[in-house]
């Protein structure tokens, strides 16, 4: 066994995990019935999926090439933002009333992204009208 | 011995393993391009919509990274870099848009 072997089998089990979470992770996305729990499949994509497909261009490059570890920047990129757009989506799935509407906050009236478009306060009766939006 | 993609991990033991590994890497990330479309299409709401459209992006980083694998080259790096800021900052601007009515306030 010399370098050569190991990094061309290494190389190719990582894409195989890689592609095989990639795969479960959009199956996930399309197959959940619900917009919060489908939320949670593609953090499989991107991060287990895209590192090992990253890895294993890693691993190719040392072995065939001019090894670098550029890659890594991409993978630490993904990783870093990540959890904040996967906040930002479910923000907007409690904006948009797709899940069951979070308890009353203990300090403050309201949510504020719940908070209607344009009214400071949120009024007490639903029929009091608003200035509109 | 299998030349699917000409790729250049020379003749050794090993090679047609990685061929047939990169050949499925690019179908099953191809199949899952495409359910991730498909749950744009479909998606009943817009937090699904923005949340496929992140996976696509994630995607096409991997695509990207495979066809850089299958031509031994490492010249894409760059091109995924970017593709993944893209892909943030898309997804931040969206979800703010929805969130605010506006991307900049």
């Amino acid at each position: 066994m010399t370098w050569t072997v190991i990094g061309t089998y290494a190389t190719a089990i990582c894409l195989l995990i890689g592609s095989a979470f990639v795969m479960v992770g959009t199956i996930g996305l399309v197959k959940l019935k619900d917009s919060m729990t489908r939320l949670h499949a593609p953090t499989k994509v991107g991060t287990v999926g895209v590192g090992a497909v990253l890895a294993a261009s890693i691993i190719h490059n040392f072995t065939f090439g001019y090894g670098s570890y550029h890659e890594v920047l991409i993978m630490a990129f993904l990783f870093v933002t990540a959890p904040v757009s996967a906040n930002f989506i479910a923000k907007v799935n409690i904006h948009e009333r797709e899940c069951d509407t979070p308890p009353k906050p203990t300090v403050d009236e309201h949510w504020a992204t719940l908070k209607p478009n344009g009214i400071e306060k949120m009024p007490d009766q639903p029929a009091q009208p608003s200035n509109g939006g | 011995m299998i030349d699917l993609f000409n790729l250049p991990v020379g003749d050794g033991p090993g090679a047609t393993f990685l061929a047939w590994s990169v050949a499925i890497s690019f179908a099953v990330v191809v199949i899952s391009q495409i359910l991730a479309m498909v749950r744009v299409a479909v998606g009943p709401g817009s937090g699904d919509r923005i949340l496929a459209l992140d996976t696509m992006v994630v995607n096409a980083i991997a695509l990207i990274v495979l066809l850089g694998i299958s031509q031994g080259t490492s010249i894409y790096f760059e091109a995924s870099l970017i593709i993944a800021m893209l892909g943030f900052v898309s997804t931040v601007a969206l979800a703010r848009f929805i969130l605010r009515g506006d991307i900049i306030e």
